[in-house]
């Protein structure tokens, strides 16, 4: 597979991390799934993919990652030059945990770092570092099988922080956990973000969620996947339990759900 | 699972065990029968252990080339998958070959083998034929195995095809070649057995095939029984050994070698 169209000079100076232009996927069965797409996501910026299964949300992240080209379009994505000692501008959590079940937490956290060929001291800074980043330290020697779900999550993503990205792609990571699982690692995921000044793209088909997380909420129509509406949720940082309980949300909530289907509006629960 | 029922499930099988040696030798004893005819179970023994020293022999002499021919399996089957997982053109020219030499019963091989080839030689090819295509087979079934959104992590931090291997189709693959490996244990004594077997009929061999094959000839039942008893034993340990070394890698990560508790 080709590699993605790297960083243009002035998608940086605009201060972009993601650029997406007409961007459109078409998979060899001739099923569009995507596009045209256009998305500008700014340095730092914690955005929300948000729309129904199937709609291309997982095809756009995976474009920006690398993992797989565009059929028309350009993918542009920022990083830093110094590409040194395990860095990797990219960070990647999947919907599953996708851990290698031979190995324990400490070797699926320094996989990136070994095939960048880190030195072992540098590495093992940088693991327990990302371990201790997630909340897993005590964990580090388990093996996958031995962790709860919510705790292999952690696990991907302290795999994903360990390389210092400069974006941070999340595909659905935390759809399949219990909802207190889930508001919890939703709030680490904001602290680790305020704290470490990283670019978010957050895919979603939750609306409690997108609204919750994100600075901004990309709504996507089905297949193809096209940019439906945007919404900025504007509200007084940090969030915590006092915005997911207020009116001003259920607001926010309320306005992304009809977006999202304006047939039956309102009525939609994520 | 309670203790009662673990030592219930090692029992069973030796108090069947008991239950049909007793009746055997009952019904040598109660009817008189030759042991030409039918030896009873302490005749086998008494001979197994008079004749140690011929059989013995026998043993090693068929155990080794189980061994080697084992061997032979292991590293033909693992290379041959890995060679066909990196190259679809290899596979697609070479893999129906292999299929073909699986199907041909290696009984009906073993003679023509045994006229190209020196007779140590072809008893060990014999028994690496029986026993590769499993390993072959289920290799490539591992490599092929991987779970595609870590083969997708592979690729997002650019990992090399050698580290692709190492890292992620190798120790993915180990649970099947594992199994590949466990079912050649068993074939190579098999491939080693039908071969001295074709071979010892054309007069030469010294392996525990062999042994049976002469004591047919000469009528000497009881040999035959105590040559094949060690037979038995050996594939019985070989299956046993194969199995420990699997659950041994395996036990702390893979869904097999786990316990069944929670």
């Amino acid at each position: 597979m080709a590699e993605p169209a790297l960083s243009e000079t002035d998608i940086d100076t605009a201060g972009l991390a993601v650029r997406l232009r007409t961007v459109v996927k078409t998979y060899e069965n001739g099923v569009t799934a995507l596009g045209p797409l256009d998305l500008d996501v700014a340095k730092g910026e914690f955005v929300s993919l948000l729309g129904p299964s199937g709609c291309g949300k997982s095809t756009a992240l995976r474009l920006i990652a690398g993992l797989g080209a565009p059929s028309v379009g350009t993918v542009s994505v920022s990083h830093r030059a110094n590409r040194a000692d395990g860095r990797h501008p990219i960070g990647f959590v999947f919907q599953e945990p996708t851990l290698m079940p031979w190995a324990s937490a400490r070797e699926n956290v320094r996989l990136p770092l070994k095939l960048a060929h880190a030195t072992a001291a540098e590495a093992n800074r940088r693991i327990e570092e990302a371990l201790a980043q997630v909340g897993l330290s005590e964990f580090a020697d388990a093996y996958p099988r031995e962790l709860s779900g919510g705790m292999k999550m952690r696990v991907s993503l302290a795999r994903a922080l360990v390389t210092d990205p400069d974006i941070l792609l999340l595909d659905e990571p935390f759809a399949a956990l219990d909802e207190i699982t889930r508001f919890r690692l939703n709030d680490d995921l904001l602290d680790l973000w305020r704290k470490l000044h990283k670019t978010v793209i957050f895919v979603t088909h939750s609306v409690f969620e997108s609204v919750y997380l994100s600075q901004r909420v990309i709504v996507m129509t089905a297949r193809p996947g096209r940019l439906a509406s945007e919404f900025r949720i504007a509200t007084a940082e940090p969030r915590g339990e006092e915005f997911r309980t207020s009116a001003e949300y259920a607001g926010y909530c309320r306005a992304v759900s009809s977006a999202l289907s304006p047939s039956d509006s309102g009525q939609r629960s994520a | 699972m309670n203790s009662l029922q673990n030592i219930g499930r090692m029992l069973l099988p030796v108090a069947v065990l008991a239950a049909g040696l007793g009746f055997w030798e009952l019904v040598v004893r109660v009817n008189d029968i030759q042991p030409y005819v039918l030896p009873s179970p302490y005749v086998v023994f008494q001979t197994l252990v008079g004749d140690w020293p011929v059989l013995s022999e026998s043993l090693g002499v068929t155990l080794l080339t189980t061994l080697e021919g084992f061997i032979a399996a292991a590293v033909g089957g693992v290379a041959l998958g890995l060679l066909f997982n990196q190259s679809k053109w290899l596979e697609y020219s070479l893999f129906p070959y292999a299929v073909i030499l699986q199907v041909t019963p290696v009984i009906a091989i073993a003679p023509l083998l045994l006229i190209y080839l020196p007779q140590q030689t072809a008893v060990i090819v014999c028994a690496w034929i029986v026993g590769f295509f499993p390993v072959l087979s289920n290799t490539t079934l591992g490599l092929n195995s991987v779970d595609r959104n870590l083969a997708g992590l592979f690729q997002l931090y650019g990992a090399s095809r050698l580290q692709t291997l190492r890292y992620l189709k190798l120790p993915a693959a180990l649970p099947y070649i594992l199994g590949g490996l466990r079912i050649a244990g068993g074939l190579s004594l098999i491939g080693a057995v039908v071969a001295e077997i074709a071979a010892g009929t054309a007069g030469a061999g010294s392996g525990l095939a062999f042994r049976i094959a002469e004591s047919g000839y000469r009528l000497n039942i009881p040999r035959m029984f105590a040559a094949l008893l060690l037979l038995s034993v050996a594939g019985i340990v070989i299956y046993g050994l194969l199995a420990l070394v699997s659950h041994l890698v395996l036990r702390r990560w893979h869904e097999s070698a786990l316990g069944k508790e929670n």
